[in-house]
């Protein structure tokens, strides 16, 4: 039988405010424990929350930046449930009325393009952690991250492989980070991804039975849990078995997922709106305000890279991967006029450069004005590829400014045709045999002759021009 | 719509209130009268109004986003029950 896989995501993204949604406790990460949890975060009896701006514009942020409905009214409600981590025995999220609903996110897979749909996405709160290591047979309790805000994004079940919630789950990192509204930090727990997933049979209407992978903070980590599920539920039926609902945890190291609990003791979260807060109302001029704060979005800044510079869709793709490196492309287009061959240093000796000392482009030691320069450079023959490759390692190095550098190292391109005249009049009498092999008919003889010129030049003698005069000579 | 003492039991488990049989049973008849006062509402016709969430019609007032709060730590676990290197400690769990 062939077999369809279905997944639908629900990523909570942390928000970048420096306060709790509900309190003013600071969200900075790595504090000592409980010393970030507020009377507010600890459910002391008689606090009130109060809820943060900052949290609300994020939000809104999001629900503009994919197109969705922003829901001028919505509502915070309890969800009540029993875990230490949770010191008011119920999380403060919204369930009937949440602030987004609805909107699309454009993803890349391989070659092809897929708009997925998103279900909704609301505000919530976080829980504490607990800690079990061993307490003389008790477990440790840390409130720093009760209270942290949250975003959860849900979208529909649109998914039909791992790759494809991948591609959802990246384009989704970069949108969230790109609108700064989430730094994307997966380490540390500001980007945590739940897979809901299915199978059934080609062809069927109905979903069928699904089980949530919880609490997967890395891409690798969601694409092999969703290989190992969707094998797992395919063997499972294929011999007769039935899928159960369930909840299930990821193990990295065995690279398998386990049961974390069955639905018949799924929680009952007896949701309802909460008396502390009133409903939160988005008025239009509010909504504007946040609007005129977004940056270009991703999508508008693929279209105009093509537009503007000449690179393929797939290159700008690539170069809108994150804000910082858009950025670095665009200014290094600027500087240089040169759109394309400014994607391809970007992506080709820049990129790899960095990779291999393990840098992210906001750390490049070649700045993106540098880089312009170099390559203006090679547009204006002043460089050879090959020169401008150690241009490029004079500037890594910090050796200073471009010119200054070609001139130092004496990497200039030969611009003088008297002086190549005289290259190549030397390497036709040294090298007799093959001139005699070329005018007797032998192409590939041309080829060796060019070496030759250009490695007597060290390098330096523009191949263009190589080719052209001693074509001259030859044939001349 | 009434409710069965199964049911009592199972909201109060939910809870975690411990009950025994006849303060559920007590419970039961409570709630089953809240239940016909609902009842009594629902013959009214609401087409039409949207529901709220809350009895007064204003709106949620925010708060900027600073953070204002100071480590009290020391102050709120010196009236835990158990702590130690700064977390509270709480009888094991296991999920």
């Amino acid at each position: 039988m062939k077999w369809e896989t279905v997944i639908g995501l629900e990523v909570h993204t942390q928000l970048a405010t420096r306060s709790k949604i509900f309190s003013g406790s600071s969200t900075a990460f790595g504090a000592a424990p409980n010393t970030q949890a507020s009377a507010v975060d600890i459910a002391l009896p008689g606090v009130l929350p109060v809820l943060n701006k900052s949290a609300v514009e994020c939000a809104i942020k999001f629900g503009l930046a994919i197109g969705a409905t922003l829901n001028r009214i919505n509502v915070f409600d309890r969800k009540n449930y029993f875990y230490p981590d949770l010191p008011k025995g119920y999380q403060i999220s919204q369930l009937a009325k949440p602030i987004v609903e609805g909107g699309a996110l454009t993803i890349q897979v391989g070659d092809s393009e897929r708009t997925i749909n998103l279900t909704r996405a609301h505000m919530e709160e976080d829980a504490g952690k607990s800690l079990h290591e061993d307490f003389h047979g008790m477990s440790g309790i840390d409130l720093n991250r009760a209270g942290t805000p949250l975003l959860e994004i849900v979208s529909e079940p649109e998914m039909r492989s791992s790759a494809e919630a991948v591609a959802y789950a990246r384009a989704l990192h970069t949108l969230v980070t790109w609108i700064g509204i989430c730094d994307g930090n997966m380490q540390e727990g500001s980007f945590r991804v739940d897979a809901n997933v299915s199978v059934r049979p080609v062809g069927q209407a109905e979903f069928g039975t699904r089980r949530e992978i919880k609490n997967l903070n890395s891409f690798k980590f969601l694409q092999q849990a969703i290989d190992y599920e969707v094998r797992w539920q395919i063997e499972t039926l294929e011999d007769g078995g039935r899928i159960e609902q369930a909840t299930v945890l990821f193990d990295p190291d065995s690279g398998e997922t386990r049961m974390m609990r069955s639905k018949e003791d799924a929680h009952d979260y007896r949701y309802f709106p909460d008396p502390d807060l009133l409903p939160v109302k988005l008025d239009e001029d509010w909504i504007e305000q946040v609007r005129a704060t977004l940056p270009e979005l991703p999508a508008a800044m693929q279209a105009r890279f093509q537009s503007e510079y000449g690179v393929s869709p797939y290159d700008a793709a690539v170069l809108t991967g994150s804000r910082a490196l858009a950025d670095y492309f665009e200014a290094a287009a600027k500087a240089c006029g040169q759109g394309k061959l400014a994607a391809n240093w970007v992506m080709g000796e820049l990129s790899a450069a960095l990779n291999k000392a393990d840098l992210g482009i906001e750390q490049s030691p070649v700045s993106a004005a540098h880089l312009g320069a170099l390559i203006a450079r090679i547009h204006d023959g002043t460089l050879s590829g090959k020169l401008a490759k150690q241009v490029f390692e004079g500037l890594w190095e910090g050796a200073g400014e471009v010119d200054a550098i070609i001139e130092a190292r004496g990497l200039k391109q030969m611009s003088d045709s008297g002086e190549l005249e005289k290259i190549i009049d030397e390497v036709m009498a040294a090298n007799a045999k093959s001139v005699e092999e070329f005018r007797s008919g032998k192409e590939k003889a041309f080829n060796a002759l060019v070496g030759q010129v250009m490695k007597a030049s060290k390098g330096k003698a523009n191949p263009a021009q190589v080719n052209e005069s001693l074509r001259k000579k030859l044939t001349g | 719509m009434s409710l069965t003492t199964d049911d009592v039991k199972r909201i109060a488990r939910l809870a975690r209130i411990e009950t025994s049989d006849a303060e559920a049973q007590a419970t039961q008849t409570q709630l089953n009268s809240i239940f016909d006062l609902i009842a009594t509402m629902q013959a009214v016709d609401t087409s039409g109004v949207s529901p709220m969430a809350h009895a007064q019609e204003v709106y949620q007032r925010l708060r900027p986003d600073v953070a204002t709060e100071t480590d009290r730590r020391a102050a709120f676990q010196a009236i835990a029950p158990a702590v130690e290197n700064g977390l509270y400690l709480v009888p094991k769990v296991i999920d």
